[in-house]
């Protein structure tokens, strides 16, 4: 283990060794320490202002899907013909997430409730239960939603029936397209996250139909003041 | 011969020599395996800490042996996985020791634990060794909560919704917390990859190096020696004791302790190895497509206990429970130390924290049982696959008959069972005439209440006389039916019994 004892000796730098010669070599040690102590420091300091140049950038990226705006979210989709949605009945709709992307598979699928109240008037539900998310399903006999999890359960209007959702079913916002129906999707409706959506102006949908200007002026939207609760986007 | 034994004994000692110049590691490695411990610390129940670690190994080797076939790809990862099942030999059996070494180690990891706790190990000197083992526990959850998501099916789908549904109820940032934790705005392939990172990269990191802090620290400290009642830890004195106990009676840690976790691990390995094997792995059940509604979903074993809470929390609660409790309980267990660092260590002079883990034992137990078979949740086939037994039929007027088929038709056995099956959401009916009278019956259904929602909107009335007729012949012959206990005041010389509701007699 001796052989490890390789550390270069510090060199003497005075081959005179007097007593001036040591308190000034002392003195000049100290100096110097005190300057790379400094300019360690400032090494630091740079570090942490290039660290934080660095760093901003990385959140951003990371806080990437928290910041995009609720406004950018969601569009309004056709469910299908209004036809196949007979009056009286309340049926399973299926429909792409607008806000799918390429790799989502499956996922990308979601589905709804479709109550066809009237000939013109039609209630959507998210499948997703107010409660914590789970799939409810609609049981035509006893006009109930009913939801696997915990048991929540809910009226054909969507109104809270008992178990320990806080709240009523999830509803989209609806138009009518002359035989076709639209929803306005985003967010995976959650307690919070299913009433920030605005939905975007109808007029958008205009031109990816075949419909004229003037059919999409007599757009008629159901659930505009539907019961959702009114919570905007916190600022 | 002997020269030649000798030569390679030269050899061996100067390759050895060449090595530990250069590394300087084996020496010191060797002391520290060595290492005198108490020798009443020599026990089966010191084992649990080194098991952990060992299935850790096995966890990370089994991990990065999955990665060569997953694919962490919403588009992919269910077939890939199917793929690992089915097609890749013993694809199935890297599965299933992977997902039953997960299990082990939560349990590990919790009697590991328990036992610190018991015998009064986190106190002082030993304060952050308990401090860094709670983040591990932390970390081993979320590797299991993150590893059910990586089984890319509909347990984990509907599991990552009722996640985002938590978070989505934190105050203000909710919907922010929501899209973080999904990687946008719905449930997809970016929630899949955030999940994967997290489950490949960040968190088994920050565990390495969390269990490399630990183990440091129990060599800083020693082995902790058994507690003895009386025997009082101070901070003053006890490293003075510590030390002196190991001087008198200290052990070679390697091998005269060591034995005890090696056999301990070889027979876990070998439990491990068992289930994988006579049990295979866990999923993937059905395809994440939230368009087959056909599912109940469930968590896996470590999170019963979670989802059992969930379906009894009021709502009025809920949220300041799921959002509070779980802060104060990690709280609780990160400053425990710091507390409760002096004093006696011995179970049986700390009642109050035999009592806790006891409580606790309990709670947790009931929780995970009743998850296994969720009696909150309506069996949402019951209307159609359980039929009403024939003797309850027998001898039934035509109305009463086509009561039960109400029964039926309204989905009423989905919540509540008749002859032991059916739901058990609701109350069972087979005793329901003896329990109530015909009128608090049919306000109940018609208006719901407690539990139950109201059907006034969906029986007509004629369904519901028909109803009532088939339910007032659910009791049993020895018991009469219910009766309004006010009636003998309000009508005298009227009871209860005059109402329609012949009881027939059971075959
Ligand atoms: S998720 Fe529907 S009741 Fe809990």
């Amino acid at each position: 283990m001796s052989e490890d004892q390789t550390n270069p000796t510090p060199p003497s730098h005075h081959a005179t060794h007097g007593e001036i010669a040591l308190a000034a070599n002392a003195a000049a040690k100290a100096a110097a320490h005190t300057r790379r102590a400094f300019l360690f420091k400032l090494s630091l300091a740079m570090n942490a202002a290039v660290g934080a140049v660095l760093a901003v950038p990385l959140v951003g990226y990371l806080l990437g899907p928290a910041m995009k705006k609720p406004s950018e979210t969601g569009a309004w989709i056709p469910l299908g013909k209004l036809s196949d949605f007979p009056v009286g009945e309340t049926r399973l709709a299926e429909f792409r997430s607008p806000e799918a992307r390429f790799n989502d598979g499956d996922t990308a699928k979601a589905a709804c409730w479709v109550r066809r109240i009237s000939e013109d008037k039609l209630q959507v539900f998210a499948i997703n239960c107010a409660h914590l998310g789970c799939p409810v399903r609609w049981f035509a006999q006893s006009k109930l939603f009913l939801c696997p999890c915990h048991g929540g359960a809910y009226y054909e209007d969507g109104r809270r029936a008992s178990g320990p959702p806080e709240r009523g079913l999830f509803e989209y916002r609806t138009a009518l397209v002359g035989d076709s129906l639209l929803i306005h999707s985003g967010d995976m409706p959650t307690f919070t996250t299913e009433a920030v959506n605005k939905p975007k102006p109808l007029i958008q949908i205009a031109p990816a139909s075949s419909t004229d200007e003037a059919q999409a002026a007599s757009l008629s939207t159901n659930g505009a003041t539907s019961p959702m609760r009114s919570n905007e986007w916190p600022a | 011969m002997a020269s030649l034994k000798d030569r390679a004994r030269t050899a061996g000692s100067r390759l050895y020599d060449w090595v530990e110049l250069r590394l300087g590691l084996i020496k010191p490695l060797t002391e520290t395996a060595t290492h005198p411990t108490p020798e009443n610390s020599a026990s089966w129940l010191y084992v649990f800490g080194s098991a952990a670690t060992v299935l850790l190994v096995l966890q990370i080797v089994t991990g990065i042996l999955l990665a060569l076939a997953y694919s962490p790809s919403a588009n992919e990862a269910w077939n890939s996985l199917a793929q690992l099942n089915h097609v890749i030999p013993l694809g199935w059996y890297l599965r299933a020791l992977h997902g039953w070494g997960s299990d082990f180690m939560i349990a590990i990891v919790l009697l590991h634990m328990v036992q610190v706790f018991l015998f009064g190990s986190y106190k002082f000197p030993r304060e952050m060794t308990w401090i860094v083992g709670v983040g591990l526990l932390l970390l081993t959850l979320g590797m299991a909560f993150t590893g059910q998501v990586m089984r890319f099916d509909q347990d984990a789908y509907w599991g990552l919704g009722i996640g985002a549904s938590i978070s989505s109820h934190v105050p203000i940032v909710g919907p922010y917390l929501v899209h973080m934790l999904l990687g946008g705005p719905i449930i997809g392939g970016a929630t899949l990859a955030r999940f994967f990172t997290l489950h490949v990269f960040v968190i088994p990191g920050i565990l390495l190096g969390g269990v490399g802090l630990h183990v440091w620290m129990v060599l800083r400290h020693g082995v902790s020696d058994w507690p003895m009642p009386g025997r009082i830890v101070s901070r003053s004195t006890y490293q003075q004791q510590y030390h002196e106990l190991t001087a008198s009676t200290g052990i070679p840690f390697v091998p005269d302790a060591a034995w005890k976790d090696g056999v301990f691990a070889a027979a876990l390995l070998l439990a491990v190895m068992a289930c994988a094997f006579f049990f295979g792995p866990f999923g993937p059940g059905g395809m994440p497509d939230p368009t087959i509604i056909q599912t109940a979903p469930k968590p896996d074993f470590a999170f019963l206990w979670i989802y059992a809470l969930l379906a009894f929390l009021p709502p009025s609660i809920e949220t300041p429970v799921l959002l509070v409790a779980p802060v104060i309980g990690i709280a609780g267990l990160l400053v425990l130390p710091l507390f409760a660092g002096e004093g006696e260590r011995h179970w049986s002079r700390r009642p109050v924290a035999v009592l806790l883990v006891s409580v606790i034992a309990v709670t947790l137990g009931i929780f995970t049982h009743l998850g296994t078979y969720t009696p909150w949740s309506p069996v949402m086939s019951a209307w159609t696959s359980a039929p009403i037994p024939a003797r309850l039929l027998a001898n039934r007027t035509p109305l009463q008959r086509q009561g039960a088929l109400v029964l039926q038709d309204k989905q009423c056995r989905n919540c509540h069972a008749i002859a032991g099956s059916g739901g058990q959401r609701g109350p069972a009916l087979d005793m329901i005439a003896s329990r109530m009278t015909e009128d608090q019956i049919i306000r109940q259904v018609l208006q719901g209440g407690g539990n139950m929602p109201a059907y006034g909107n969906a029986l007509s009335p004629s369904e519901t006389k028909a109803l009532m007729q088939f339910l007032m012949t659910l009791r049993s012959e020895d018991l009469p039916p219910a009766i309004d206990s006010s009636t003998k005041l309000t009508h005298p010389g009227e009871s209860q019994t005059a109402h329609p509701t012949p009881t027939p007699k059971n075959p």
